[in-house]
């Protein structure tokens, strides 16, 4: 997510110098120094935490480089990519990270959109939910993750809470067949009060007179969020579904503090392999082929989103 | 190719830095200069531990540093502490901008990896000292010593006199444990009888070392291993061996027969002290607690499961590094600082088993016949190393994963062929 801020802020910044630049290239060079001063900033910081890591990603994918060796790295072709293609721990970790994207992504939307729209209602209290929904985000994800590994335990408070009204709850994160969904449930909640705030900022664009022509045309609420809300919305829908999609795919902290992966590599995920790895394991190359193989993922779901999110009025 | 990783490990100390500095409490700067010899004044060698977190042992540290810089003029040891959970890190980012301190204090089973790597230096002329160390207490690479340590702990069954006499079970004694068959039973009776949530405790909501530190003994009890010790090159047959399988199936039916849970809390001492449980698997470190709490509580030495009882060795050990600009200057620290005296102190501040038998003496709870004597034996007689190969952290994770997989209901023959067939991949860099 901070990659997409930043490279949001970034196009941002980009946009904004471009035109005075390219308008006094030609009166006053001066300017044109100021424009890249101001860009330095931000591109020396995205140089040097970003594209050069990325560069370094690349090239060690196809090393055997080690954490810690004497010997110093050499270039061994695909080997660390067979083996990766090969290795069943892998696919596991694969298919939970897209399984949490995919169940993630529209259940986190819908319950941010719905916090939004119900505190953006004109009633009194308002400022005292948004503050409570948004609380979890400003909370540690290592602190939410603690706190909701004791809730998950088998007699923690979400099974003692089951067994009041007679369900036997599971062992939420010991058992291969929940621990995922637990995960998905718990971390949807710690992030979708970020959400509300985007869609919330979203749904104070939308003009108030729209909703007066509708209800003077006789449009009940549901028409109204079907006909006005919704699609005053697309440019947010379009931030959110991008920014979820990558937060999804670069799930890493609560694995770590709550299941390290298991049980039986249920809970598994890419950005946990390549971690682990990288740094437990000490193998640089490999895991750097595991991080070359996530940023070619992210990259190709991204650039799908960008494209079926497209401005379709635009492009005509 | 050779830039390229420094590159790479150089950004990635840098970051690591970073992360210390906003992390640690008490860390501080890395910069350390490495020793610096004034014109005029002593010789600065600097010195890591990884005890900023612990006030008794660093205090103990202190103190042992204290008095070797007033015993001689030739030089000052400067003492940095790092936070534990970033201390290996910091090594690894130090070692790889050649930063790293003249003395440092390594965790036992790193120093092959460390040594290999060319980040030790060997520790010479000490050999006399270092003999009547616990040789648990000692590292050695390739038949070279690399770090010494003061303390070791034991692993113990914990258990209560008042239990064992309730449901007829026999104390154990150092020359008698219990045999697979009798823990079996005992544990059997203890969940009939319905008194406790689980008979056993083994540390299983833990993570990380613990897992090879507190069950690898176990599996070496039954006759497997982490890895064959003749070369070191394979773990063929040791860890998905009969024996091995043999460990993997009771590991699995503690849980399946609710002996234990799956995962456990994580704090054990405090549910054994609660009553929730009637036996803890457990390092000696437990004993400060639980005496406390109970006055009948028993320390039984580890199960036999035919290959007779087994424990854990090695600790946090003492080293030098080969970016040291006196090397000389680290040796004579070492060999001031192996002195019985702060052996003892050390250990006795810690509470762990002290490295000599002349420290020993001079700590009443370790002295023959003191309350903690116990452990010390146990050491003596029961210790396996971790596999003294750079290959072992490496196994650690494999073995963590394979066991706790294998807790879970996954295949002993699958998961442990999985896990040497890794393990063996890994091992072959070090051969060459």
């Amino acid at each position: 997510m901070s990659i997409a801020v930043a490279a949001e802020s970034a196009s941002g910044q980009k946009i904004a110098a471009e035109p005075p630049s390219r308008k006094r290239r030609s009166t006053s060079g001066k300017a044109a120094v100021t424009g890249w001063a101001m860009l330095a900033p931000a591109g020396i910081l995205m140089l040097v935490f970003l594209i050069v890591p990325i560069i370094l990603t690349l090239s060690l994918a196809f090393t055997d480089a080690r954490l810690i060796s004497p010997t110093p790295a050499k270039f061994i072709g695909l080997n660390n990519f067979t083996r990766l293609f090969g290795s069943n721990v892998f696919w596991h970790s694969l298919q939970n990270t897209i399984v949490f994207a995919l169940v993630i992504v529209p259940v986190q939307s819908a319950c941010a959109l719905g916090l939004a729209v119900l505190v953006n209602a004109k009633v009194r209290g308002t400022n005292f939910f948004r503050t409570v929904y948004f609380l979890p985000v400003v909370t540690s994800m290592v602190v939410v993750s603690m706190l909701w590994l004791f809730m998950y335990q088998q007699d923690g408070l979400i099974n003692a809470l089951l067994a009041k009204i007679g369900i036997a709850g599971p062992d939420w994160l010991g058992d291969p067949n929940t621990a995922l969904f637990a995960i998905i449930l718990m971390s949807a909640w710690q992030a979708m009060g970020f959400h509300m705030v985007i869609w919330l900022s979203g749904l104070q664009t939308i003009s108030a007179d729209l909703y007066e022509a509708a209800s003077l045309d006789g449009a009940n609420g549901w028409q109204q969020f079907a006909h006005v809300t919704w699609p005053g919305l697309k440019q947010t829908r379009t931030f959110i579904l991008i920014t979820i999609t990558i937060a999804a795919f670069s799930l890493f902290t609560q694995i770590n503090v709550m299941t390290q992966g298991g049980p039986l590599d249920s809970t598994s995920t890419l950005v946990f392999l390549a971690v682990r790895t990288g740094f437990q394991q000490q193998q640089t190359g490999y895991a750097s082929a595991m991080s070359l193989v996530f940023f070619v993922l992210v990259l190709a779901v991204s650039l799908v989103q960008r494209y079926l999110t497209r401005d379709k009025d635009l492009q005509r | 190719m050779i830039s390229l990783k420094k590159l790479g490990v150089l950004g990635l100390a840098a970051a690591l830095s970073i992360s210390v500095a906003a992390c640690s409490k008490g860390g501080g700067s890395q910069a350390t200069s490495n020793s610096t010899a004034g014109a005029s004044g002593p010789v600065e060698l600097s010195m890591w531990t990884h005890n900023a977190g612990n006030k008794e042992e660093l205090a103990a540290i202190t103190s042992v540093v204290t008095d070797f810089n007033a015993s001689q003029a030739k030089y000052q040891v400067k003492l940095q502490a790092f936070p534990q959970e970033s201390y290996n890190q910091s090594v690894t980012a130090a070692a790889a901008a050649k930063k790293l301190p003249c003395i440092l204090d390594i965790d036992q089973p790193n120093v092959a990896n460390w040594a290999w790597a060319g980040y030790l230096a060997p520790i010479e002329g000490m050999d006399d000292t270092l003999g009547k160390f616990l040789p648990s207490t000692v590292a050695k690479y390739n038949g070279k010593t690399y770090a010494y340590g003061y303390y070791d702990v034991s692993l113990v069954w914990v258990t209560r006199a008042s239990i064992l006499k309730k449901y007829g079970i026999r104390t154990p004694t150092i020359d008698q444990p219990w045999t697979a068959d009798e823990f079996g039973a005992a544990m059997k009776k203890v969940k009939d009888s319905g008194d406790f949530k689980y008979p056993a405790d083994m540390g299983t909501g833990w993570t990380g070392e613990w897992w090879p530190y507190g069950f690898s003994p176990q599996l070496q009890s039954f006759g497997g291993d982490l890895i064959n010790r003749t070369d070191y090159k394979s773990a063929q047959g040791a860890l998905n061996g009969d024996q091995a399988i043999a460990w993997a199936n009771w590991f699995a039916s503690m849980a399946k027969d609710g002996n234990m849970a799956k995962k456990g809390s994580s704090d054990p001492s405090q549910d054994f002290m609660n009553g929730k449980t009637a036996f803890l698997w457990n390092g000696s470190w437990t004993a400060v607690p639980t005496r406390k709490k109970f006055d009948d509580v028993i320390f039984a030495p580890p199960v036999d499961f035919g290959n007779g009882a087994k424990v854990g060795g090695g600790s946090w050990t003492w080293g030098a590094s080969t970016n040291c600009g006196d090397p000389a200057g680290a040796a004579e620290y070492l060999k001031f600082a192996a002195a019985d005296k702060y052996v003892a102190k050390v250990a006795q501040d810690t509470n762990n088993i002290p490295a000599t038998d002349a420290a020993a003496a001079l700590v009443p709870a370790f002295a023959p016949g003191g309350e903690n004597d116990i452990f010390r034996q146990y050491s003596k007689k029961f210790t396996v190393m971790r596999p003294e190969t750079p290959g072992y952290p490496f196994i650690a994770t494999e073995f963590e994963k394979a066991a706790k997989d294998i807790l879970n209901g996954a295949d002993p023959k699958t998961t442990l062929d999985q896990a040497v067939s890794n393990i063996d991949a890994n091992q072959q860099q070090y051969n060459s």
